[in-house]
C-alpha cells in the first residue's frame, strides 16, 4: 500500500518562529514533524488528517503525522515537511561533489501507519 | 632607533639624488641624528629611498571582493602560505587582504589607496583594510553619480551640497571624492543599460549634465580645503575619440585642481572615417595639456601585458568589456550611489588596442615634462597587477629593454605612437621616486610621506643596487614602515598594522537634517546606521584640511593611534 | 511588562537575510526581555521574544556543567591534538567573531566551511562560472517593475522582503509601489507567497534547468520545442509571455531561493538562472539575487572570501587556503568521516545534516558555540553558551546584498559573545602548539 512522491523539505512562517523558541522545544517539533499531504492522494491511501504515516528515503526513515492540503495548492504526488531533525534523516550524504546534500525533490515511498 | 649608512639616497622632495648619506630614525619618525648605540643597517651599495605610494589601486572592499570571489582559478596557481608572523592567503590579480598588505610591501610600498567606494558600503572596505597588514591605507568615495547631491545640485543648492559632500566624507571616513563616469549610472539603471557621452547631455531624470556635477564636485572639494583633489574617472573611458572629453573634463577644473585617474584610458583619438573599434594615440595633446596646466595632476593607468581584471565603478564600460570577452561578467548596482563592472580581462600584445594601450602609456610618462604630475599606476587590477611595477619601471629607466618589449607588440599599433618615432628618454632614480612615492605623496597632501626629511614617517626602502632594474624594484633588501623592520633580508620579520587616512571637513551640522528626509523616503537602510562608526577605523590618521590644518600652526597633523 | 522600560531604535533583525535595522525594540530591564518589536516580521517578533536571558549553564563538558574558562582550555586542548580539525556554522554571528574562526583555521591547518555550503553554496559555484547581475535591495525597491521570485516562498521565510524592498514597499520610480510592479512565482507548489503574485508558474519537481534554459533560448530569440510542457508542465505560450515581459520591463529583478539550489542540479539551476539575468542586459536591465537564509551568512561568505580568497569549503592544512566543495565542505568531511575534531558555531548540523554526517559527529569531539541548546550541543562534548548577536552582542553583518550594517545590541548578558570566546580558543591554542601549524612541506618545482 506505499506509494512513491517526491518529498519537499523547506522553510514555514510557524517553523521559523517556533525555531526562535527553540529546536528542543515542542511547538518546533510538532511544526517539524506535520508532513503536508495532496487530499486527494490521502483520500486514495485512506488517510484523514494527523494519521500517521511512514516515509522512507534510500537514506532512512521517520514517521510523521499527515495534514491535507488542496490540489491547487500541494499538487498530487508531492508532500511537503518543515525543515527538521526529521526531514533531514531523509537527505543522502553523498553531495555529488557539490557540497550540497539534496534536501528538496527526494524520492520517498510512503505508506499510513496503523 | 636606527641607523642607516652608506645608501645612495633619493629623496627628490629635499633635493637629495643619489648622495651617501645617513638616515636615522626614531619613535617611528626620520629624526636629525641618533645616539651612537642604535641599531645600524649597512646600506652600501643599495639604494635609500621613502616608501612607495600607491594613489589609485582596487584593494579592499564590496566591488573587489566580488573579484575575487569570482576568480578562484586566479588564486590557484598563487599560493602564500603562513609563517610563523604572517598569515596565509592566494594572489593573482585579485588577492586576498593579507596577501595584498605583504605584496605591497614586500614591492617596497607603504602606503596604498582604495580608489572606488560607494558610501554605503565604506563599512566593508574598512574591514578589509583592517585585514590588510602593513600598509597605511585609505579610500576615495564615489560621489559622482550619487542621487542625493544631484538632488540638491540640480536645485542649485550649493552651500547644501558641499556640506552634504563634508557630511558624506566623514559618515564614510574617506579620503576624497571620487567621480566614475559621472551621470552614466542614471542611464544604465533607468534606461535600459544606456550611458551618458557627452559633458553637456542631460543626465537621466535630472535637470544636470555631467559638466555641472564635474564642476560642483571639484569646487566642492576646493572649497572643503581637502588635501586631495576631486579624483575623476573621466566619462567615455576606452572609447575611440575620447581625448576631447579628457581635454573636456581638464578645462572645467578652471584653475582649481583636478586629478585625471588612469589618464592612458582616456587618451584615444579616432581614424577619421572609420569605425570606432579603431583608436589612435592622442598622447601628446593629453601630454602637453597636463604639462600646460599646474593644477592637473594625473595617473597614468599604464597596461601590462598578461592577466588583469577590469573592476570599476563604470558599469556600462564592464558590460561592454563582457560582450568582448564573451566570459563572466559581474554587475552590482549601489542605490543611489553607484554602479559597478567587474571581467577578467587578459592584455595581449599582438592585440591591436592592447597594445596602443600599453604604447600611450608609455608615452605619457616619456612626454611628462613634471613627474610630479604623472605619476605611476596600473590602476591595479585593470590594467594589470600592482605587481608588475618592476617590470614597469624597468620599460621606463632602461631604453634598450623598451626597445626589446616594443618589438613584440603589434607593429601597426606601434607606429601610431611617438614611440616608433624614438621616445629615448630614460626614467632617472630621482624620477622613479618622484612617480612612484614623492609625487603621489604630495598630490594626496600627505605632508609626511613620500620623503625622508626631518619629521617625515619613516615608512622607508632600501634596494640593491643592480642593472636589471625589474629585479632591483621587485626585491627590497628592507623595508622600514613607522620606524619598524618589517622586511629584512627580502623576509618578513613583522606583521604590523598601518594606519587609515581619512579627512572630516568642517560643514554645517544641520544638513544632517536634509540628509536625513532623503534616507526616509529613499533608501533601504536607517540614516542612523549609515554613518561609520570610529571603531572601524582602528589604528587612524585624521589628515587635516587646508582650514584645519592653518587653524593650528604648531601642530602640523593630528594623530590618532587607537588600540 | 514592568514600568522599567526603554527603547532602542534601529536596531537590526538578524533572523533572515533580510537584516531589517528599522527594528524600534521595547526591553523590560526587569524581566531582561525584549517585549515589543515594532516594525518586525512574524519572525523577527519570535526572534526577539525568544532570545530573552535563560538560566543556562556557562559551559558543559561531557554533559557536566562547567566554567566558561575550563571549556575554553578543554576546546583549545581539543583544537591542538587533532590532525583534522573542522570549523563550521558562523552564519549567525558577527563578522568579528567569524574572523576569529579563519584565524584558528590558519593556525592549526584546519578546514574552515560555513552554512553557505548547505544553502547558497551552489549559488556562490554558479557565480565563479558565470558571474552575476545584482543590486542592493534599495535598487529593486525603488526601480523593479518586474519582479520574479523563483524557488523560493518569501512571504513564509522572508516577509519582510515583500514589504519593505520588492513588493508593496514604494519606491523612487515606483511611486505606487506593488500597482507599479508585475510579481511573478515559479515554484512546483502554490505557497503563500502567491497571494502577491500577478503570475503563477507552476513547475514539476526537478525541472527548474529546463526551463530556465528554454527562457535563455526564447529571450535570445531562438526556437523552443513545445514539448517542454511535458517535460516540465509549463506550457512553450507561458514561457513566451514571460520572456517577453523580461525583455520588455525597465528593470527587472530574480530573487531566488532554495528551490534551486537544494534539488537536482543544483549549481547548475542556479547558473542558468544567473545566465538567464546576465543575458537579458543585452534588452534592458536586468539583476538577480540569491535570497539568504541567515542574518549574517552574507557576512561569512565575504569575510571568508576576502582572508582566504573563497567563499566557502576552504582547507588550510597545507599551509595556504585551498578550494573543493565536495571535498572540504563539511557534510562530505563529515560523511566520510574525515574530520578527527569539529568546532561548530552559530549552527546545528545535528538538527539539520545528513544522518552519516551527524553519525560522525558522534563519533569525534565537538565544541559547539550556541546560545541555546541544540541537537548539536547535546551530542558536543564541549558546549559553550554564547550571547545571541544582535540581541545581546553587537558586531558587523552584512544583508543579502552585502549592505554592511553595525548592530545594535539591546539586552546585555551574563554569557560571552562567539567573538570573546573564539579570541580566547585562539589564544590558548597558540600557547599550546606553540605558534602556527607551520607544515614541513615545500611546493617542489614551483617558484616562490
Amino acid at each position: 500500500m506505499s506509494e512513491t512522491m517526491i518529498l519537499i523539505g523547506g522553510r514555514s512562517s510557524s517553523q521559523g518562529t517556533s525555531l526562535c523558541a527553540g529546536k528542543l522545544g515542542t511547538e518546533y517539533v510538532e511544526v517539524s514533524s506535520t508532513l503536508e499531504m495532496n487530499v486527494e492522494d490521502m483520500a486514495r491511501l485512506g488517510l484523514k488528517d494527523n494519521d500517521r504515516v511512514r516515509v522512507r528515503s534510500a537514506t532512512g526513515e521517520i514517521v510523521v503525522r499527515c495534514k491535507g492540503r488542496a490540489a491547487k495548492d500541494l499538487p498530487s504526488g508531492l508532500l511537503f515537511i518543515a525543515y527538521g531533525p526529521l526531514s533531514s534523516a531523509l537527505m543522502d550524504g553523498d553531495t555529488a561533489g557539490s557540497g550540497m546534500p539534496l534536501s528538496k525533490n527526494i524520492e520517498v515511498q510512503i505508506e499510513p501507519v496503523a | 632607533m636606527l641607523r642607516i649608512v652608506n645608501g645612495r639616497v633619493y629623496d627628490p622632495a629635499n633635493g637629495v639624488d643619489g648622495e651617501v648619506r645617513d638616515v636615522c630614525i626614531a619613535d617611528g619618525r626620520i629624526v636629525a641624528d641618533v645616539a651612537p648605540e642604535a641599531g645600524r643597517i649597512d646600506a652600501r651599495g643599495m639604494a635609500v629611498m621613502p616608501g612607495g605610494v600607491d594613489m589609485h589601486c582596487h584593494i579592499a572592499g564590496s566591488k573587489v571582493n566580488l573579484a575575487r570571489k569570482l576568480q578562484p582559478e586566479d588564486h590557484r596557481d598563487d599560493v602564500l602560505a603562513r609563517t610563523a608572523v604572517t598569515r596565509s592567503g592566494v594572489g593573482g590579480t585579485v588577492p586576498s587582504t593579507f596577501t595584498t598588505g605583504y605584496r605591497y610591501a614586500m614591492l617596497g610600498y607603504t602606503t596604498a589607496m582604495e580608489a572606488a567606494v560607494p558610501p554605503i558600503f565604506a563599512r566593508h572596505t574598512l574591514e578589509e583594510l583592517h585585514d590588510t597588514p602593513i600598509i597605511d591605507k585609505g579610500f576615495y568615495a564615489l560621489m559622482g553619480n550619487n542621487v542625493l547631491l544631484f538632488k540638491l545640485l540640480e536645485k542649485g543648492r550649493r552651500e547644501e551640497f558641499r556640506n552634504a559632500v563634508a557630511w558624506l566624507l566623514c559618515a564614510s571616513k574617506a579620503y576624497t571624492a571620487k567621480l566614475v563616469n559621472p551621470g552614466g549610472d542614471e542611464a544604465w539603471k533607468g534606461r535600459r543599460n544606456a550611458n551618458v557621452t557627452q559633458l553637456d547631455e542631460k543626465i537621466e531624470s535630472f535637470d544636470l549634465t555631467p559638466r555641472q556635477v564635474i564642476g560642483a564636485l571639484i569646487e566642492a572639494v576646493d572649497e572643503l580645503g581637502l588635501p586631495h583633489p576631486a579624483h575623476i574617472h573621466c566619462n567615455n573611458l576606452g572609447h575611440s575619440g575620447n581625448f576631447e572629453t579628457t581635454l573636456e573634463t581638464m578645462r572645467i577644473a578652471d584653475g582649481h585642481r583636478a586629478h585625471i585617474t588612469h589618464i592612458q584610458f582616456h587618451s584615444y583619438g579616432q581614424v577619421a572615417g572609420k569605425s570606432s573599434s579603431e583608436p589612435t594615440s592622442k598622447a601628446r595633446e593629453i601630454a602637453d595639456y597636463v604639462n600646460a596646466h599646474p593644477n592637473i595632476s594625473a595617473d597614468v593607468g599604464q597596461v601590462m601585458f598578461g592577466k588583469a581584471t577590469a573592476m570599476t565603478a563604470d558599469a556600462p564600460l564592464g558590460y561592454m568589456l563582457s560582450r568582448l570577452t564573451k566570459g563572466k561578467w559581474i554587475n552590482a548596482d549601489a542605490e543611489h550611489e553607484s554602479g559597478c563592472g567587474i571581467v577578467p580581462f587578459t592584455y595581449q600584445d599582438r592585440v591591436y588596442t592592447h597594445a596602443l594601450q600599453w604604447a600611450i602609456g608609455l608615452e605619457l610618462f616619456l612626454m611628462a615634462k613634471d613627474p610630479w604630475r604623472m605619476v605611476l599606476s596600473t590602476d591595479h587590477p585593470n590594467g594589470g597587477s600592482f605587481m608588475s611595477y618592476p617590470k614597469l619601471i624597468r620599460l621606463l629607466m632602461d631604453r634598450e629593454f623598451r626597445k626589446q618589449e616594443m618589438a613584440k607588440i603589434n607593429p601597426r599599433a606601434l607606429r601610431q605612437t611617438a614611440l616608433a618615432d624614438g621616445l629615448d628618454r630614460e626614467y632617472t632614480m630621482s624620477e622613479i621616486a618622484i612617480i612612484t612615492r614623492a609625487g603621489p605623496a604630495r598630490l594626496l597632501g600627505l605632508a609626511r610621506k613620500g620623503h625622508l626629511g626631518v619629521g617625515a614617517d619613516a615608512d622607508i626602502t632600501i634596494y640593491e643596487e643592480q642593472d636589471d632594474k625589474e629585479t632591483m624594484f621587485a626585491t627590497p633588501r628592507y623595508v622600514i614602515k613607522d620606524g619598524q623592520l618589517i622586511i629584512e633580508d627580502h623576509e618578513i620579520r613583522a606583521d604590523h598594522e598601518g594606519r587609515v587616512l581619512h579627512v572630516a571637513p568642517e560643514h554645517d551640522p544641520a544638513i544632517a537634517e536634509v540628509v536625513r528626509a532623503f534616507f526616509e523616503d529613499y533608501y533601504s537602510i536607517r540614516f542612523e546606521n549609515y554613518p561609520v562608526d570610529d571603531s572601524y577605523l582602528g589604528k587612524h590618521e585624521q589628515v587635516p584640511t587646508r582650514q584645519q590644518a592653518a587653524a593650528v600652526p604648531t601642530a602640523s597633523e593630528s594623530s590618532a593611534a587607537d588600540h | 511588562m514592568s514600568a522599567n522600560t526603554r527603547v532602542v531604535r534601529n536596531a537590526t533583525c538578524t533572523f533572515c537575510g533580510c537584516v531589517c535595522d528599522d527594528m524600534h525594540l521595547t526591553v523590560d530591564d526587569d524581566t531582561h526581555k525584549i517585549v515589543k518589536a515594532e516594525n518586525a516580521c512574524v519572525l523577527g517578533r519570535a526572534w526577539f521574544k525568544e532570545h530573552g536571558i535563560e538560566q543556562r549553564p556557562q559551559a558543559l563538558i561531557e554533559g557536566r556543567e562547567a566554567s566558561t574558562e575550563e571549556a575554553i582550555e578543554a576546546a583549545a586542548r581539543i583544537l591542538a591534538d587533532a590532525r583534522f580539525p573542522m570549523i563550521y556554522g558562523l552564519s549567525d554571528t558577527t563578522c568579528e567573531a567569524q574572523r576569529q574562526a579563519v584565524a584558528i583555521a590558519d593556525m592549526i591547518g584546519g578546514n574552515i566551511d560555513t552554512t553557505t555550503s548547505v544553502c547558497h553554496g551552489p549559488s556562490g559555484m554558479a557565480f565563479q562560472a558565470v558571474g552575476e547581475s545584482t543590486a542592493t535591495l534599495g535598487e529593486i525597491r525603488n526601480r523593479a517593475d518586474l519582479v520574479i521570485f523563483w524557488g523560493g516562498n518569501p512571504a513564509e521565510s522572508h516577509p519582510r522582503l515583500f514589504t519593505r524592498y520588492s513588493v508593496t514597499a514604494k519606491g523612487m520610480y515606483i511611486p505606487n509601489g506593488k500597482k507599479d510592479r508585475t510579481v511573478v512565482l515559479v515554484d512546483v507548489r502554490r505557497t503563500p507567497s502567491a497571494a502577491v503574485a500577478d503570475i503563477f508558474v507552476q513547475v514539476k519537481p526537478r525541472r527548474d534547468f529546463e526551463v530556465l534554459w528554454a527562457l535563455r533560448a526564447l529571450v535570445k530569440g531562438r526556437h523552443v520545442d513545445p514539448a517542454i510542457d511535458q517535460l516540465t508542465g509549463v506550457p512553450l505560450a507561458t514561457l513566451e509571455d514571460l520572456a517577453a515581459r523580461m525583455k520588455a520591463c525597465r528593470f527587472g529583478a530574480l530573487m531566488f531561493g532554495m528551490g534551486l539550489s537544494m534539488t537536482r542540479g543544483r549549481h547548475f539551476n542556479s547558473g542558468a538562472l544567473l545566465a538567464l539575468a546576465s543575458d537579458l542586459n543585452q534588452y534592458t536591465h536586468f539583476v538577480a539575487k540569491p535570497v539568504r537564509g541567515h542574518g549574517n551568512v552574507t557576512g561569512a561568505d565575504n569575510v571568508v572570501s576576502w582572508q582566504t580568497g573563497f567563499p566557502f569549503g576552504v582547507n588550510m592544512s597545507r599551509g595556504y587556503p585551498r578550494f573543493s566543495p565536495g571535498e572540504f565542505t563539511t557534510v562530505d568531511v563529515l560523511s566520510r568521516g574525515e574530520a578527527d575534531a569539529a568546532l561548530i558555531v552559530a549552527a546545528d548540523p545535528g538538527s539539520n545534516f545528513p544522518q552519516a554526517a551527524i553519525d560522525h559527529l558522534r563519533r569525534i569531539p565537538v565544541i559547539v558555540l550556541d546560545p541555546k541548546e541544540t541537537h548539536t550541543s547535546r551530542l558536543a562534548k564541549v558546549a559553550i553558551t554564547t550571547s545571541t548577536y544582535g540581541i545581546n552582542v553587537g558586531g558587523t553583518v552584512y544583508r543579502m546584498d552585502d549592505v554592511p550594517i553595525t548592530l545594535r545590541p539591546a539586552l546585555p548578558s551574563p554569557y560571552p559573545s562567539d567573538e570573546s570566546v573564539l579570541k580566547r580558543i585562539r589564544e590558548r591554542v597558540g600557547e599550546l602548539i606553540g605558534g602556527k601549524r607551520i607544515p614541513a612541506m615545500e611546493r617542489i618545482g614551483v617558484a616562490a
